[in-house]
């Protein structure tokens, strides 16, 4: 499933999607940045809910499809900015990270 | 490719959450060289990790990468406190990193074994007062 895709489910709402084609391949859920960059494979969908700009980095670094955000965590508008420039698609829920890996496990 | 091409980058101690400019653009550059995503994905990380070690205690420093057709090299060089334990400073989850940090997400103690852990080779020099250079290599397999 593409991220773009994820937006047909209710559960989803989109921050940013500068590259929603991006295939999902599996998740990862962690607020540990380092932990997440040496655990996280390339092409996840990674649920977190830090909100500070280095995410932005990790995910351009990780190689992550996506970034969720869960629990209805919200970024500044530069984060966000930053988000787009960089190419790194962020979707938000207002869902805990264990609900939304349940609902993911159901749609992947 | 022919001979070596070097990049060279200060890294900017002030300000955490400019942490990764160094990273981000090495990621570019080796993108546009045609290397692979993973190779790509491992150096930029095992960088990325250094540079936020460097801004966290050591305020800031330098960061060469030099690409030849058989290995990147990175060496994170900087005039911090040094470490005075470097076997310690290796473990999973050791860290002296501030509460500040910590909140952000970083000093769970795992820079330094994620820099081990994403390259072939990785040395460090240092010494208490005077800083730290750290020599990392990944191979580019043929």
């Amino acid at each position: 499933m593409t991220v773009a895709g994820l937006l047909q489910h209710e559960a989803f709402s989109p921050v940013c999607l500068p590259d929603g084609e991006r295939e999902i391949c599996g998740v990862y859920i962690g607020d540990l940045l380092s932990w997440v960059m040496g655990r996280a494979s390339a092409g996840n969908a990674w649920i977190t809910i830090m909100s500070n700009i280095n995410i932005v980095a990790v995910a351009s670094l990780a190689d992550t499809a996506c970034i969720l955000l869960a629990e209805g965590v919200t970024l500044s508008e530069e984060i966000v900015a930053t988000a787009n420039a960089k190419g790194i698609n962020i979707l938000a829920s207002t869902l805990s990270a264990y609900e939304l890996a349940v609902c993911l496990s159901r749609l992947l | 490719m022919n001979g070596q091409l070097t990049f060279h980058f200060d890294v900017d101690g002030s300000d955490f959450t400019s942490a990764g400019q160094a990273s981000v653009q090495v990621k570019k550059d080796l993108r546009q060289l045609g290397l692979s995503p993973e190779i790509i994905r491992r150096v930029s990380i095992a960088m990325y990790e250094g540079e936020i070690n460097m801004v966290i205690h050591a305020g800031g420093g330098t960061a060469d990468v030099v690409v030849t057709e058989e290995e990147i090299e990175i060496i994170l060089t900087d005039h911090g406190p040094g470490i005075r334990d470097i076997a310690q400073a290796m473990q999973e989850g050791f860290s002296t990193a501030p509460d500040n940090i910590r909140s952000l997400g970083f000093g769970a103690g795992m820079g330094l074994p994620n820099m081990k852990r994403y390259t072939d080779h990785m040395d460090i020099q240092s010494e208490v007062g005077v800083g730290t250079v750290v020599t990392m290599r990944v191979s580019i397999p043929k």
